[in-house]
């Protein structure tokens, strides 16, 4: 359903410094309320979590309902002590996970 | 009684009519009531002050499918000062709930933007819950002007 990410996180930051990312994945978000054609209620599948990870350590979650517009976006802070990778996650409701991954440079 | 065919029809029809009322009776719309108990389900029966919390949200919105909003909690993000959640509620939608951002001390700033659905005109209501135990709302209305969840 759902496919590749995109991710938008600077190369490069100073220690300590915060920075903004944003991410952006394609999937219908089926909100489960609408029907098809012949008037049967099209089933509920969305994305229900995304969680970001900074070298194993929470950043960011968010729980999403289906009032979140398809193809989710987020923008979001994070600190960067050292170098490391940023992790992303999306949970969708059919259990399948995507995810990915975005390494930043402290100087 | 004999069960006729006649009597057979008549009871289906009526049930018919019945059911297409019960459907009919069942609000398509949450109400604002629904939005208040999950606000207390989030809170905890505490109220919540104003300040603190921002929540950006367009004035009108021309597409009720993507309309941006992006919440910023007033906080140093360490120790006790520190947001842990914000819930993001729409009270006239289907479902008032719309998204529960999480941060931690590793977020930098309370700071967050998604892009939600909104069914018709509404207030758009944020709730950050602090690791002290305080609570601050803030509240926007968002005309609709076209589209919306139904698609």
């Amino acid at each position: 359903m759902a496919s590749k990410p995109r991710i938008k996180v600077p190369k490069s930051a100073s220690a300590g410094e915060v920075i903004t990312i944003k991410t952006l994945i394609s999937h219908e978000m089926e909100s489960g309320q609408r029907k098809d054609k012949d008037g049967n209620p099209i089933p509920r599948q969305i994305i229900n979590k995304f969680t970001c990870t900074f070298d194993e350590q929470v950043v960011f979650e968010c729980d999403l309902d289906p009032a979140i517009s398809a193809n989710p976006y987020f923008e979001f802070n994070a600190k960067v002590p050292a170098s490391g990778t940023f992790k992303f996650t999306w949970l969708d409701d059919d259990g399948s996970v995507y995810e990915a991954e975005a390494p930043i440079e402290v100087k | 009684m004999q069960l006729t065919r006649r009597h057979v029809l008549g009871l289906t029809a009526g049930a018919a009519a019945f059911a297409v009322a019960g459907v009919q009776i069942t609000p398509a719309f949450a109400s604002a009531e629904d939005a208040e108990k999950l606000i207390m389900d989030f809170t905890g029966g505490a109220t919540a002050a104003e300040g603190k919390i921002s929540l950006t949200a367009p004035e009108i919105a021309e597409n009720g499918n993507t309309v941006p909003v992006s919440v910023n909690v007033d906080s140093a993000m360490e120790g006790d000062d520190l947001v842990e959640s914000v819930i993001i509620l729409a009270d006239g939608n289907p479902n008032p709930a719309v998204a529960t951002f999480h941060f931690t001390e590793m977020s930098g700033e309370a700071l967050a933007t998604t892009r939600m659905r909104l069914a018709k005109t509404q207030n758009v209501i944020a709730v950050a819950k602090m690791k002290d135990g305080s609570f601050f709302m803030d509240k926007k209305q968002v005309k609709v002007t076209i589209g919306g969840c139904g698609g």
